[in-house]
């Protein structure tokens, strides 16, 4: 477990869930990535979707340009790149969230209906994970 | 115009804690979700850092009757645990287990123009838009 990071996970995932409250409290809309992403989209609520991605992306600026060590994979075939953004993109608008709106944001609310969602796509997010490096032997 | 900024600050908050946690790194999440090799846990601790918060701000939250800028709460009202919801969770899964990418840390890593960012996002808007065609009709 040498490359546990216990404290940075722990405030990286506070800071999280504290944007995902403010924006429950203040817009009062649940912070579920995938389906703000799809839903900019699907008018009439698409313009808050549409800031609340930029800020992700501005994230993403600051870090870059000032604050943080990025690491860049080169690694991974792109075709299983694009095979596992296809998956993404469909798998969370049929199963109606990913990993912020059924984890942080739904678990939060004690959803059973989001906790069946969490259990299953940590298990088969381990079962790829798995078979695509160890069977399958790709590189990543 | 109030709401907007709200949004966006959201965003960025959420983002910074996506990049801080690790979670914008995907060899790090390939690294929790491996547990075959140098297993990492700290993804746990990101999800449970996550919802140590929300769980009591959303509480807090839901007793009063309104958000502060909109009228009304948009709160999901499916509680069903259906074929949809299993499986569309399982599709994500294999994707995330795949690349180590789900949506946030995805977005914004899009920041670094890396070719795998780029063919991710672009992956999974097209991804999002093939359901959307099949569910139309």
């Amino acid at each position: 477990m040498q490359n546990f990071t216990p404290v940075s996970a722990l405030v990286g995932g506070a800071l999280i869930g504290l944007a995902s409250a403010w924006l429950l409290a203040l817009n009062g809309r649940i912070a579920g990535v995938s389906s703000i992403l799809h839903g900019i989209f699907a008018p009439p609520e698409a313009q808050w979707r549409a800031w609340f991605i930029s800020g992700l992306l501005l994230a993403g600026l600051a870090w870059v340009g000032f604050l943080g060590p990025v690491p860049v994979r080169t690694s991974l075939p792109v075709g299983w790149v694009a095979a596992a953004g296809l998956l993404v993109g469909f798998g969370t608008r049929m199963g109606g969230g990913c990993t912020s709106g059924h984890g942080v944001c739904g678990l939060g609310r004690l959803s059973v209906r989001s906790l069946v969602a969490v259990v299953t796509f940590m298990a088969t997010g381990m079962v790829a994970a798995f078979v695509v490096r160890h069977v399958l032997g790709v590189p990543s | 115009m109030s709401a907007l900024l709200s949004a966006i600050a959201a965003g960025f908050v959420f983002g910074l804690g996506l990049w801080i946690s690790g979670m914008a790194n995907p060899a790090k999440v390939i690294g929790f979700l491996d547990i075959s090799g140098e297993w990492d846990p700290s993804l746990a601790l990101v999800m449970a850092g996550a919802v140590a918060v929300t769980v009591v701000a959303f509480r807090l939250t839901l007793r009063r009757g309104k958000p502060m800028l909109e009228e009304s709460f948009a709160l999901p009202t499916k509680k069903d645990i259906d074929a949809p919801l299993v499986a569309g969770s399982a599709v994500f899964g294999l994707g995330w287990g795949i690349g180590g990418y789900c949506p946030g840390p995805g977005l914004t890593a899009l920041a670094t123009l890396s070719t795998e960012s780029v063919v991710f996002v672009a992956a999974m808007v097209v991804g999002g838009l093939v359901h959307r065609a099949i569910t139309r009709t």
